[in-house]
């Protein structure tokens, strides 16, 4: 059936038929790559211009839409031998990608200024111990102020606009101290200059403020780096839906632009795009991303459907609709408003310290300025010493303290395949000390497998798995995954329901339900004593062989769960599956503390208990089920398959078939943790040391100078030490295979491989469902 | 020390000059695809036998 694909949503139109697109691409890994693809494009009538961002693995396209349209650019890419995933912009992409350069921008010009002034100070104290004469000093001093006053007017924006909204909210922040600190380092300064003194902070100032946006970039960097790799990986997930016009045509659309009340068809095989009632057809669909039930259930006309579940058996037709009262969806919203208002907020380990610092600081220089009136010194000279205490406890190093390990934490968990939501997630991983696992896509893969406990003839597994390449049945999905050779055999047919046949080396070979196999198999004799697993008969040239096709744990699943309670956490199955399917699985794991056929209301109940008990608590779910657990627990983590609102609620993602991100993610973060206090305790010795010599009045710009960037290096190489630590004591290195997502490519087929079954719209016509983009185990 | 007179204006301006050189550098979008640059210089192309 001829359909047409309607694109519109992602493509920005311009003037005169001049359209412009974005594209996430796939498998581009070199030089060679660029340059096919790009010149692959441009050669095409109608384009006007194709460049890859390689860093963000990402395609522009310019063309003139009268004589191509964007179905023919992606369909001419496949051509070229790459998958490109239409790509909807977001806003908060653009907005850090202004916010970045902005910084950069500023950035520069403190560096600059840094660079001059330091040139004209250095001269200046070798001056002061030589023979300078005044006027040369006050030129100098003069001279720096020109450089440096324009300079942190601009530069040290980020930090003053930031502290004027904070005390308009009457509170403090950590740019608080470093506003006032910079102004007041300038101000006294400038009065310096003029009355003719022989010292002057200018540098000070400058300096300060060129550290602290170095920490602000590298900061805003890495949030960008994951957020475009996640913006990707949304691409990729994109699910199209077909779409039945009023006029009976067929029209495939991306389910982000579904209304409700458009009626949609949804094959075989396929997962429901969005929640509806059965209009027409019966059919048996797979809820465990919603529910966590592992058995199909019935569904026919009149029925309510989650967007989600997969369509097993026959077509359906159904009405899109907004989520009406009583259904699992609105009940799942109803918890989860009411887990979010519920959730108390932690405060941030920068700002406690930013709360604590700045009134002490701040009374530390106005006791210094009295102490000195009381001593007997002028007014003039008080006031310049408690300015220099404020310039030298300016927190140059606690403001760094706390990010710089964020950013290498980050980082080594983007690496390890754990792609976080948002910056303090790392502290709150840190704290926990149970995990509560949910089962179905969690503990065991996403799709279902084939089960290995029994011997199967491995030519016998080939053979049924390329028969199976050419089934849209779930369960043949299962087994065509193991198929090593990917090409479906000729001449296959699919009888709707039954099974496959095709004649293989001269002799029919039948793939489908024990009675499509021949009245000569046997009545599936596993069946009777398993509940758990479904079975797919392979019968050829009278043998047959029966495959169990079950949920299967994770490869690594055993181990890190050894390895977590090694670590002393605590670990819970909170299942909404039967207990004859969960408790096999926490047997197999040695978790003790299982609970199965939960409803969401009753998981958070269990959540909200281990609170009440003290404890925080990390969940890991991928189910819409899990979503208001998720919401109420002390941090979250969801695997990359999770269902849309799940992985809203969620801290972090993971990647890959692997359940060691997890491990990952909380090794990583008690670590960042440990270094984030250490870092502290750095700065307050720092202060600790420098402070008596301030307020002893001993301060010259030259030791603030070297005190400022020592103290700000010792905390940076500290931070780094969070990369190092991370890479290594992790699990056995049996289970060590996660596909190292070093670059963006291994990271994205990694994603693509645990994206199974995402329905792309298939151009051309054809009969086998699109291959997975690499099998992360090959 | 006559000759801070021109020497101190020049290593203004140089410094300038450099920074302005960043900003521009910056706004022309060099620095949105640093991993694709290293890697379009590769392949020769451009170059007519």
């Amino acid at each position: 059936m001829a359909e047409t694909l309607d694109l519109s949503m992602f493509v920005e139109r311009g003037a005169a038929g001049a359209s412009h697109m974005t594209l996430a691409v796939e498998g581009v890994a070199c030089a060679g790559c660029i340059r096919k693809i790009e010149n692959g494009l441009t050669k095409l009538p109608g384009v006007i211009d194709a460049r890859i961002n390689f860093t963000q693995r990402r395609l522009a396209v310019d063309w003139r839409d009268d004589e191509i349209d964007a179905a023919g650019i992606i369909k001419a890419i496949e051509g070229i031998g790459y998958q490109a995933h239409p790509f909807a912009p977001e806003r908060v992409e653009a907005d850090d990608s202004a916010q970045a350069k902005w910084l950069l921008k500023c950035l520069a010009v403190a560096g600059f200024a840094a660079m001059n002034v330091m040139l004209l100070s250095i001269s200046v104290w070798a001056g002061n111990v030589s023979d300078m004469t005044q006027e040369t000093r006050d030129l100098f001093h003069w001279l720096s102020a020109l450089i440096a006053l324009p300079a942190a007017a601009y530069a040290g924006q980020p930090f003053f606009r930031s502290a004027l909204r904070a005390l308009r909210a009457r509170q403090l922040n950590m740019d608080v101290p470093i506003s006032l600190g910079v102004v007041l380092a300038l101000a006294l300064s400038v009065f310096e200059t003029a009355t003719h003194a022989a010292h002057a902070y200018f540098d000070s100032a400058i300096m300060l403020l060129f550290f602290l946006l170095c920490g602000r970039y590298l900061d805003l960097a890495m949030r960008r780096k994951t957020r475009v790799f996640a913006g990707n990986l949304a691409s990729l997930k994109a699910e199209f839906a077909h779409r039945l016009e009023a006029s009976g045509e067929l029209t495939q659309v991306p389910v982000a632009a579904l209304n409700p009340g458009d009626r949609v068809l949804v094959r075989p095989g396929e997962r429901i795009p969005a929640d509806g009632a059965i209009l027409g057809g019966t059919s048996e669909i797979d809820e465990s991303l919603v529910t966590g039930e592992t058995l199909p259930r019935a569904v026919g006309a009149g029925t309510t459907v989650y967007a989600g579940s997969i369509n097993v058996t026959g077509a359906l037709t159904l009405r899109v609709t907004a989520a009406g009262a009583g259904t699992l969806v609105e009940e799942v919203e109803r918890l989860l408003d009411k887990a979010i208002a519920a959730k108390s907020q932690t405060v941030r380990l920068a700002d406690r310290a930013a709360q604590f610092y700045a009134p002490v600081v701040h009374a530390t220089a106005a006791l210094t300025a009295i102490g000195w009136l009381i001593a007997g010194a002028s007014l003039h000279d008080s006031i310049v010493i408690a300015i220099a205490v404020l310039i030298i406890t300016c927190p140059c190093a606690l403001a760094l303290a706390i990010p710089a390990v964020q950013v290498v934490a980050a980082g080594s968990l983007f690496r390890g395949g754990v792609i976080l939501n948002g910056g303090n997630a790392i502290e709150r991983l840190a704290e926990v000390d149970t995990i509560v696992f949910d089962k179905t896509g969690t503990l065991t893969l996403p799709d279902p497998g084939v089960d290995e406990t029994t011997d199967i003839n491995p030519d016998i597994l080939e053979r049924a798995a390329r028969l199976a390449l050419s089934s849209r049945h779930p369960l043949a999905a299962a087994l065509a995954r193991r198929a090593r050779e990917r090409i479906p055999y000729s001449g296959a047919v699919e009888e709707p329901g039954q099974g496959v046949r095709a004649v293989i080396d001269g002799e029919e070979a039948r793939l489908g339900s024990a009675k499509f196999c021949g009245p000569a198999v046997p009545e599936q004799p596993m069946a009777a004593r398993d509940s758990t697993a479904s079975f797919i008969t392979f019968a050829r040239g009278g043998k047959t062989a029966t495959f169990a096709i079950r949920q299967v744990l994770r490869p690594d699943a055993i181990a890190v769960a050894k390895a977590l309670m090694a670590r002393g956490l605590h670990l819970i199955v909170l299942s909404g599956d039967r207990p004859a399917a969960v408790a096999p699985v926490a047997n197999e794991l040695g978790i003790g503390d299982c609970r199965a056929g939960l409803k969401p209301a009753e998981k958070i109940a269990v959540i909200y208990a281990l609170r009440a008990q003290g404890r925080r608590v990390l969940m890991v779910g991928d189910g819409l089920n899990d979503a208001p657990a998720l919401a109420a627990a002390h941090a979250s983590l969801s695997p990359v398959t999770a269902a849309h609102l799940t992985q809203a609620h969620a801290d972090a993602l993971f990647l890959g078939d692997h359940l060691k991100p997890v491990l990952r993610a909380v090794v990583v973060a008690r670590r960042a943790r440990s270094l984030m206090k250490q870092n502290l305790a750095l700065a307050v010795i720092y202060n600790a040391l420098a402070v008596p010599v301030a307020i002893a009045g001993l301060v010259t710009p030259l030791i603030a100078a070297v005190a400022m960037s020592g103290s700000s290096m010792l905390v940076t190489l500290n931070a780094l030490r969070a990369r190092l630590a991370a890479d290594g004591d992790l699990v056995p290195a049996a289970v060590d295979r996660l596909p190292s997502p070093d670059s963006n490519r291994n990271a994205m087929s990694a994603a693509a491989a645990s994206l199974s079954s995402v329905p792309f719209p298939k151009l051309a016509a054809k009969a086998t469902p699109r291959p997975l983009v690499e099998d992360i185990s090959a | 020390m006559n000759v801070l007179i021109y020497l101190v204006p020049m290593a203004l301006l140089l410094g300038l000059t450099g920074l302005a050189g960043f900003l521009w550098s910056l706004k022309s979008g060099q620095y949105d695809d640093l991993d694709g640059a290293a890697l379009r210089i590769l392949p020769d192309d451009d170059i007519e036998n």
